[in-house]
Formats: structure tokens, C-alpha cells, sequence
């Protein structure tokens, strides 16, 4: 038993997402690392996803968490769609979280759809982690 | 070396390059064992072309300082040209958004938020006919290759629509497809598939565009996914060789083609081994060219290159830092010998580049041309200990990755089999691990950070792009022949199901207005499209 299962509960599986046609995924081959040695289980789609595939996806491997990073300027039309999809197929459970090149100004909007994290470039590994599992914790009513 | 007494003591116990290269306290003669000037280095044009490829190189002509362009509409790009032209941009270039990379149509679903975002719209030849309007076609870098075929013939087109030869264009069309599959995996079509179409450019410019560059080996983007130098190196090398065969095999001579092959580097924060890496690439360069092809053309020896300082060793907290971060990395081009020179601008981490921060990356270029000297003599760091020895080295460690790629069966097999982006992988995370645990201090990020207000000025696209450009596309579809779309349509098909020339065809197709979507959806119909094989 991990840490995160100590924390938790039980282990947290984490889909790691790039929606839309952005190529920069240096960060999501970074973060798949980071999550796993936290002791994640972690399913990452690869680049180039529309939504409606994440979510399948997510559904499939019955994630705790989707992680989305974007860093073209599209998260505002991309990571809206993915709340909507997930709530069209009734997994609006599963706790998404944000990344990338995201501007305050679009931060609140972000957080009343409930995609919370939003963190940006230099952002160090253990911080997004951390924010990972007391966002989990708080769902699971630790 | 020793430490040292208390009162020499030293910061680290050990210091190291960026990639890893442990380095000496001092450089002596001692360092040079073995060492033949003549043989090892040469003088400036000379094999094997360590000090550059030309005797005179910046006393004869500054480098081409081209800044990267592209985005909104195609006339705003056309405009950005045009402004950087007045401010003593040498020339263009250009860089297509997102959907037109991967060959899909303004209106197609995966398009949605995406048009005119990370580079300008291109849907027909109309789309590139209105960004080049008054601007000269002689000298155009295209940074495009998952269509390059569709771009070149392009740019044929319209040189045809002016009456100017084709024989006189010079520029190029990045065309090299192996770093998207061992990078940031934007491509279309099976590696196989892909290859050919490579080829094809090549072997089209080789008889009928004598001053084009077909394809330039772009591992800067290698780098830019995680790749440390010596990686960036021996992939690069890797890709050339996979390159040289391909055209080899399609009955092309060595000589023929070798001299027209570019090369696309990036630019990190480690001054002195950029510097030595540039030097090594060309040492390479000329051995592999005469030593594995057997190549006799003194210009298939010699090492052409851009340069393109890094979007990744830029910082998005305290951008303006990035303005220095940006003159030492071109400084390292310039005495590493580069042939142009891009600048990422200091404002890249944040968005699309204002245009005072384009003129800014510009004037640094200007600065370092004109100001500071270092252009009065060739190659001022040649023969000093520690630079020839880490050029040595360098090169050393980045041919080990040839052997390895070599006994693989070449890069092709090496990106199917995945070795080359397990390999690019693991070092990015390496990196971010050593930041995070701040064994590498980056000013602004682990190390002098400050409480930010965003006074940075940001780009915005405006949001009519996407509306505007789909009108467009819908107002060519009505207007142009169908018949004559659909017969050229029909003649890429049969030619992609056989062995003929892609390249006349296409250029067919793109005067009679057919959309890069169309040309990309026949092509996915011959050729299928790929996913790489899993490597997290």
C-alpha cells in the first residue's frame, strides 16, 4: 500500500488528456512520470483527442481524475466541451483538473465549471500532485 | 581534478554540461592529445568544415535573420511580414496553424477553436496567394512538413501565376517528417507512406528547382520535446542517414541531392556546449557525407543550418529575462557558424508574439551582426582547449546514438520500436526532476522569483478568424470547377497508388483550388493514417 492509498483510501487512477489539435505535450510526458512515482495509476491518451474520446476512455478505465493540459489557447473551448460531455454521459463525477498556458483572467471561469489546478508553466511536479490528491481526498469525503 | 585546499574549494562537487558532459576546472594542451589541426579541424571551408563552411563566413555576409510568422488570417500574416521586412528581417518565415498541419479543412470538426491559432489557415492556394501578395517568393521558409507536398506545389503555383521560374526560387520547405514521429507526433500518414512523399519533394526539386532546399532535418523540435544536445545530435544524424537512403534507393546520386539538404537546430541555455555542438554537427556532417556515401561534391560535405533559439528555455515568470536568455543563445549560433537565425521571442510562453516583442528578438540579431565584433573574424573560439575538446566529445557521444540506431536497422525502426522518443522522454523527466529538486536554478522559476503582475502585454487572436475563414472556404468551394478538382483529385489517387512523383499532380490539384483537406483525405485513403506505438 502506497502513500496515496494510506491518504485516500484506496489508489487513484488519473487519465492524463490533450484535447483539440496541440502538439506541446512535453508536459503531460512529465506529469505521467510525476503521477506514477506518487504512486498513481495513470492513462495517458497522447495528444490530438477530441473530448468525446477522453471521456470514453475515462469511463473505460474508470478514473478518479482527468488531467487536461493545453498550452495553443484553447482551453476555453475545449475544456468546457469536456464537462459537458462527461455530464452528457453521466460521469460528471470524475474530478477534472487543468493545465497549461492558461491567463488569470480565465481561471475563476474555469473553477465554476469545476476545473480546478489550472496551473501554468514552472509550476513544480509536487505541487500539481499534491493539489491532485486533496482534491480526490475532498471527494471521497476524507 | 582535486578539490583542492579549503581556500580553492569549489560551489559543486562536480560541474557538468546541460546534457550531462562533466567539465574541468581547466582546459591545457594536456586535453589535446592526439590532436591535428589540420585534419581534425581545418581552416574555415575547408574539410571537414569544424570552423564553417565558408573561408570568409560572416565578414562576407551576416547570417538570414528570419522570425517566425503565422497566425490570425491569412492577410494578418501578410502584414506581419511585411512589418518585420521594414524592420531588416532578411526573410520570411512561415508557420501554418494547427488543422492545415494536419491536413484538415477550417470547417472540419477537430478544427473547432483552432483556426489561426499556433500559425495562419491555409485551405486552398487562395489562402497562400492572399499571405504572399507583394511579398518576393525567392526566399520563403516553409516550417511545414506533414504537407509539405501540398506547400511546395503551392509555391509553384503561384510562381507560375507570376511568371517566375521556378528554376530562380531559393528558400525552403522543412519537409522532414521522421522528427514528428520521434517528437511531438504531428504527422499523418505510416512512417513508410510518409518517407516516400520526402522523397518525392526531394527528387521534384533535384530536376526542377536547382536552388530550392527540398527538406530541412529539423531536430530542434527533438529538442524541444525533451532532447538534451548530444541527442539532439544523434538523432539528427540518425534522421540524415534515413533521409540519404531514402533518396539513394529512389535512384538519386548522392552529389545531386546532398547539397541541397538543410538542417534545423535549436539553441539552449548551455552557451559553450551549443557552440561545440554546432561545431561537431558539421564535423559530422562531412565525415558521414564522404565517408558513408562516398559523396565527391566539396558542397554535399558542407553543413548548411538554421537556428532556432529555444521556446522551451524560455521562462513564462519574468519574460523579460527571456530577452537575455535569448541574445546568449544566438550568440552561440553566431560562433557556432549558423547559416540563419530565429529568435523565439521573449514573450512566447505567454502567447503569440507582440510585434514590440518581434522587433525586440529582431534588434537582438541586429546587435550581435553589427555591434558587439564578434562577426569580424571566423570562428574566434576555434583552438581553444575546452571548446575543440568538447566538440570532441560531443560528436563522440552523439555517434554512439548513430551506432545504436544503426544496429536497430536505421531511425525509421528506431521510431517504430520507439527507442527514439523512450529516449527523449526519459531525459525530459531527468530535467524537470533536477529543476524541481533545484540541482538546476532557473532565474525566475526555482531561484529569485518574485510575487508577478501580469504587465506583460498578450497577444490575442481575434475571434472572427475562424467565422471568417470558414466564409472563405465555403465562397472558393462554390466558385471553383469541380470537374477540374475532381480530375486532379483522382490523378493524386492513381499516382499515390503507384510509383510516379506526388509533387505534379498536387500542384494540379491546388491550381484548380482543391483543399489541403481534400488532398490529405485522398492521400489518407491510399496511405491510412498511424499511431505510435505507446511509450508511457
Amino acid at each position: 500500500m502506497n502513500m496515496i492509498e494510506n491518504t485516500t483510501g484506496r489508489k487513484i487512477r488519473i487519465l492524463v488528456g490533450k484535447p483539440g489539435l496541440d502538439c506541446h505535450d512535453r508536459a503531460c510526458v512529465v506529469l505521467c512520470q510525476a503521477f506514477r512515482d506518487a504512486g498513481m495509476e495513470v492513462i495517458y491518451t497522447g495528444p490530438y483527442q477530441p473530448p468525446e474520446r477522453i471521456a470514453e476512455t475515462a469511463i473505460e478505465e474508470d478514473v478518479d481524475v482527468i488531467a487536461l493540459s493545453l498550452l495553443d489557447g484553447r482551453h476555453m473551448t475545449h475544456f468546457p466541451r469536456q464537462m459537458e460531455v462527461l455530464k452528457e454521459r453521466n460521469a460528471a463525477d470524475i474530478c477534472v483538473v487543468g493545465g497549461g498556458r492558461i491567463p488569470e483572467k480565465d481561471k475563476p471561469l474555469l473553477e465554476k465549471m469545476g476545473i480546478t489546478g489550472n496551473y501554468g508553466a514552472g509550476t513544480p511536479l509536487n505541487v500539481i500532485v499534491d493539489h491532485i490528491i486533496e482534491r480526490v481526498k475532498k471527494e471521497r469525503g476524507i | 581534478m582535486g578539490k583542492g585546499s579549503r581556500k580553492f574549494s569549489e560551489r559543486k562537487a562536480e560541474f557538468r554540461t546541460l546534457s550531462g558532459l562533466p567539465v574541468n576546472r581547466t582546459y591545457t594542451q594536456e586535453d589535446m592529445k592526439g590532436f591535428d589541426y589540420s585534419k581534425d579541424v581545418g581552416s574555415p571551408g575547408e574539410y571537414p568544415h569544424v570552423r564553417g563552411i565558408h573561408p570568409t563566413m560572416y565578414r562576407g555576409r551576416i547570417w538570414t535573420m528570419r522570425q517566425l510568422s503565422g497566425f490570425g488570417v491569412p492577410e494578418e500574416t501578410k502584414e506581419r511580414i511585411r512589418f518585420l521586412t521594414e524592420q531588416g528581417q532578411t526573410a520570411p518565415s512561415l508557420i501554418f496553424d494547427a488543422p492545415t498541419r494536419w491536413g484538415y479543412d477550417s470547417d472540419h470538426p477537430m478544427a473547432k477553436g483552432a483556426v489561426g491559432r499556433v500559425g495562419a489557415p491555409i485551405d486552398t492556394l487562395k489562402d497562400l496567394e492572399d499571405m504572399l501578395e507583394g511579398v518576393p517568393l525567392e526566399d520563403i521558409h516553409f516550417t511545414e512538413s506533414t504537407i509539405a507536398v501540398i506547400v511546395l506545389s503551392m509555391l509553384v503555383a503561384i510562381a507560375d501565376k507570376r511568371g517566375v521560374p521556378i528554376k530562380t526560387l531559393k528558400g525552403t520547405v522543412q519537409n522532414d517528417i521522421l522528427k514528428e514521429y520521434s517528437g511531438p507526433s504531428m504527422y499523418i500518414f505510416p512512417p513508410d507512406h510518409s518517407m516516400r512523399i520526402v522523397t518525392d519533394v526531394i527528387r521534384f526539386c533535384c530536376e526542377e528547382m536547382p536552388l530550392f532546399n527540398p527538406i530541412s532535418i529539423s531536430c530542434t523540435t527533438l529538442r524541444e520535446a525533451g532532447a538534451n544536445a548530444i541527442q539532439e545530435l544523434g538523432f539528427w544524424m540518425a534522421h540524415s542517414i534515413a533521409y540519404m537512403e531514402s533518396c539513394i534507393d529512389a535512384g538519386l546520386d548522392p552529389d545531386d541531392f546532398a547539397p541541397k539538404l538543410t538542417s534545423f537546430f535549436g539553441c539552449h541555455h548551455d552557451f559553450f556546449e551549443e557552440v561545440a555542438k554546432f561545431r561537431a554537427a558539421r564535423r559530422m556532417w562531412a565525415k558521414t557525407m564522404k565517408e558513408r556515401f562516398g559523396a565527391r561534391n566539396p558542397k554535399s560535405l558542407a553543413l548548411k543550418f538554421h537556428v532556432q533559439t529555444s521556446g522551451s528555455a524560455l521562462t513564462t515568470q519574468q519574460p523579460l529575462n527571456n530577452i537575455t536568455r535569448g541574445t546568449l543563445e544566438v550568440l552561440a549560433g553566431v560562433l557556432g557558424g549558423a547559416q540563419s537565425i530565429a529568435l523565439s521571442c521573449y514573450d512566447e510562453g505567454l502567447g503569440i508574439p507582440t510585434e514590440e516583442s518581434v522587433v525586440t528578438a529582431l534588434r537582438t540579431q541586429q546587435i550581435i551582426a553589427y555591434e558587439c565584433g564578434v562577426t569580424n573574424t571566423v570562428d574566434p573560439l576555434g583552438g581553444s582547449y575546452f571548446v575543440e575538446n568538447l566538440t570532441n566529445r560531443i560528436e563522440e557521444e552523439a555517434m554512439k546514438y548513430v551506432e545504436r540506431i544503426d544496429e536497430m536497422g536505421g531511425a525509421v525502426e528506431a521510431i517504430k520500436n520507439g527507442f527514439i522518443q523512450k529516449e527523449i522522454n526519459r531525459q525530459l523527466y531527468e530535467d524537470q526532476e533536477a529543476i524541481d529538486k533545484g540541482e538546476r536554478i532557473i532565474v525566475g522559476v526555482n531561484r529569485y522569483e518574485v510575487e508577478e503582475s501580469s504587465a506583460v502585454e498578450i497577444f490575442e487572436i481575434s475571434s472572427d478568424v475562424e467565422k471568417n475563414q470558414k466564409e472563405k472556404l465555403e465562397s472558393i468551394r462554390r466558385e471553383r470547377n469541380d470537374v477540374a478538382v475532381e480530375k486532379a483529385l483522382r490523378e493524386i489517387r492513381d499516382t499515390a497508388e503507384g510509383n510516379g512523383n506526388l509533387v505534379p499532380p498536387t500542384i494540379d490539384a491546388v491550381k484548380a483550388y482543391a483543399s489541403v483537406g481534400q488532398i490529405c483525405d485522398v492521400l489518407r485513403d491510399i496511405f491510412g493514417t498511424y499511431k505510435s506505438p505507446r511509450l508511457l
